[in-house]
């Protein structure tokens, strides 16, 4: 009797097993490398927050991708290279069919890992962030700096700049000084400024500040030497808000800082308290919580007790739209690669082809009730940037209000130096550039 | 030469030195009584901060969180006594301050899973702005903040001065620091002078939070400016608290000038390492820092 209890048991616990097992396969596994703690915490949890919320929103709503689950593991990094490389190597092989994408959330990470990730064939998604010439897909095919890099974002900035001093001619003479994090993410505009400098007779001087930046004296006396007529921003974590404090001390003024997307969220303008009024930054997504979208994380998520946000005041905010952003290119690139592959968990090769054949309209945003929220995207094999375009916001003091409208970069002087940059990593590196016109 | 602009360099250069002596005045003052070089003042700093503004940020008085965060920083500093050093008194130096380093990740994880990650806004009602007759009549900027934190280092400078030289307990704390043996043998109750000294290194690491806290807001970061204190300290002596604030305007100075007037032929961004240097090129002079206590070992 015991035995046929035990058996049946023993049976139970198996078909159980199984059913486990035929669940877990249709699964799609995507990691999730970031920082919840230490330095930069604010900015990781609040763009894993919206990352994480949309996911479940896609599982609680429309139980999955097409029938298929997206699963996630966190891994915490720190902002830390060694870290980060580690958590890559610790989850590339998790899930069905390994890591569908990888996103490190750190240019840094990025530069660690992005030969493995080739020869992993791991695509390497790199929203607002990482190497700017791995928009030439020939050179990099599992590289993905979507929405808009750091080339597109200057040229737009010196555009927004030339707007507001009556047009790009009246940019000659003019000063401009460029405060830049010392680091491999703050020198990656160097080039950029310069060329433009020459195209357009401005000068533009470097001011380097040294991580982590909660120092600037020394800095911001050289700004008031120089006595710029426009200063750009390219700051993380505490160099921002201490930036503004400075800039306050000697009397700059505040609606002539311009400031980079990682220099334009919430936590970098409270801290400043009042020395952050006025100040402008850059921006691929938009800060509000009533968005269709965010409103539909709400309703499946939070409703049920459930989200990532502790504080829930935080939806809506800056990072944590942009990590809405990274779930719904990561998604509606899964759902690209499906719609050639099959409605089943993909290999990370496929959500790659995925990825390279996005075609994010309009009228697809408002499907997915982000109008307005993004920009449109179309990904190609030349293009793995695929959009480009930079709105401009402005902080009144309590929240960010947007300024312009979507302002496209210089394209032709964008496009040229990537090619160049792509070129000579591809000689490094001994790489034959794809033939796009023979990619399927 | 433009001398105006080399004036407000120095200035600056001087007072921000002011704000790196306030938390190298909590490594001295532990450093002084224990021994211990205490690797956890930044996370302190932090801790600090961060409960006060949070509790702020909650509804309560400005001078009741002050009240309550200083007697939080008390238990912190008592349990650290109980906790951390008790069972490791006699022990060698270098195993305290492994031990502190151990602190230094459960401080930090401590503040944020209390209060979370987010940088908070901190207004102590001195704005951050130049003073305007200066600025009006030499066209030199000069912060109000600035000035003030300086008023405040001075003050909680000269209150340290006449705690050690005057009280009862100051001049125990001074008793334990020269000799631990000696100072037990006479009676002076050596784990309730580390307790106290502790408690007074959180109140130090109070104000410094506040002060570092308003200028750039309160977040993580905060736990680096030990490292602004770490070349103010070695400058000054790991025992004196004049050293401490010395070694701060000596290095305050001298990496502005050295990040306006050097940087620019190096590449600039040299005020992170440039007070090492000098710090390390003192060490070769005079090891034991300005003001530090010159030792004499039979050998």
């Amino acid at each position: 009797m015991i035995s046929k209890h035990l058996k049946s048991a023993l049976l139970g616990v198996a078909m159980l097993g199984v059913a486990a097992t035929g669940q877990a396969q249709n699964e799609q596994f995507i990691p999730m490398a970031g920082y919840w703690v230490g330095p930069f915490a604010a900015g990781g949890s609040g763009i894993y927050g919206g990352f994480i919320d949309y996911l479940n929103m896609i599982n609680a709503r429309d139980g999955g991708v097409n029938g298929v689950k997206l699963t996630y593991e966190k891994c915490e990094h720190e902002y830390n290279n060694a870290r980060g490389v580690e958590c890559y190597e610790r989850l590339k092989k998790k899930g069905p069919t390994g890591a569908s994408v990888f996103h490190t959330l750190s240019t840094g990470i990025t530069y660690s890992i992005l030969d493995k990730a080739t020869a992993d064939k791991i695509p390497l998604i790199t929203i607002g962030y990482g190497r700017t010439d791995t928009s030439d897909g020939r050179v990099f095919p599992y590289v993905f700096p979507l929405v808009t890099n750091y080339w597109s974002q200057n040229t737009a900035k010196i555009k927004f700049i030339g707007s507001r001093e009556g047009g790009m001619d009246k940019l000659k003479g003019k000063k401009i000084v460029n405060i830049y994090h010392d680091s491999a993410y703050g020198k990656e505009t160097i080039p950029v400024l310069d060329a433009q400098a020459k195209t357009y007779g401005f000068t533009v001087t470097h001011i380097p500040v040294p991580t982590p930046g909660n120092e600037q004296g020394a800095q911001w006396l050289q700004v008031r030497q120089i006595k710029p007529d426009w200063v750009i921003l390219r700051g993380w974590g505490v160099m921002n808000p201490t930036a503004l404090k400075a800039a306050a001390k000697v009397g700059f003024p505040r609606d002539h800082i311009v400031g980079v997307w990682w220099s334009g969220a919430e936590e970098d303008t409270i801290p400043a308290g009042d020395a952050a009024k006025g100040y402008i930054a850059a921006g691929f997504n938009v800060a509000g919580a009533n968005f269709p979208v965010v409103q539909e994380i709400k309703k499946a998520v939070y409703a049920k007790g459930k989200g990532e946000m502790e504080d829930q005041a935080r939806i809506g905010s800056i990072y944590y739209n942009r990590g809405v952003v990274h779930g719904i290119i990561t998604v509606e690139a899964i759902r690209t690669a499906q719609a050639k592959y099959g409605n089943k968990p993909l290999t990370p090769e496929q959500v790659r082809w995925g990825i390279e054949n996005l075609n994010i309209t309009e009228a697809r945003l408002k499907d997915l009730g982000a109008a307005g929220f993004m920009q449109a995207l179309k990904v190609s094999c030349a293009d793995h940037e695929g959009g480009g375009a930079v709105k401009f916001q402005q902080w009144d003091g309590k929240q960010w209000k947007v300024i312009t409208d979507w302002i496209q970069p210089d394209k032709q002087l964008v496009r040229g130096m990537i090619e160049a940059s792509a070129a000579a990593y591809a000689k490094e590196k001994n790489i034959t550039p794809r033939d796009c016109s023979k990619e399927g | 030469m433009n001398w105006q602009f080399f004036v407000e360099v120095l200035v600056s250069g001087l007072l921000a030195g002011i704000m790196y002596s306030l938390v190298a005045l909590g490594f001295v003052l532990i450093y002084k009584a224990s021994g211990v070089f205490n690797f956890a003042q930044g996370a302190m700093v932090f801790f600090a901060a961060l409960t006060f503004v949070s509790l702020v940020e909650r509804g309560m008085n400005f001078w009741i969180a002050v009240v309550v965060t200083l007697a939080v920083m008390v238990v912190v500093g008592i349990a650290i006594e109980r906790l951390v050093l008790r069972p490791l008194v006699n022990q060698p130096q270098i195993t305290l301050f492994m031990a502190t380093i151990g602190l230094t990740f459960v401080l930090e994880g401590l503040a944020q899973l209390l209060w979370g990650s987010q940088p908070h806004g901190l207004e102590l009602g001195i704005p951050d702005v130049p003073i305007q007759w200066l600025a009006d009549n030499a066209n030199i900027n000069i912060s109000q903040f600035d000035v003030f934190a300086g008023l405040i280092a001075g003050a909680l400078v000269a209150g340290l001065a006449v705690f050690f030289q005057t009280t009862r307990i100051g001049r125990a704390l001074r008793a334990v620091a020269d000799d631990h043996q000696a100072a037990l043998a006479v009676g002076i109750p050596l784990r309730q002078i580390w307790a106290i000294v502790w408690a007074v290194a959180g109140f130090v690491a109070l104000v410094a939070g506040l002060m570092w806290g308003a200028r750039n807001g309160v977040q993580f970061a905060l736990t680096f400016i030990a490292l602004k204190a770490l070349p103010v300290l070695i400058l000054g002596g790991f025992e004196s608290v004049a050293g401490a604030i010395v070694g701060g305007l000596i290095i305050g100075a001298s990496e502005k000038l050295a990040e306006v007037y050097l940087g620019p032929y190096v590449g600039g961004g040299i005020e992170s390492w440039f007070p090492y240097v000098l710090a390390l090129a003192f060490l070769l002079i005079r090891p034991e820092g300005l003001f530090g206590e010159r030792r004499i070992e039979r050998v």
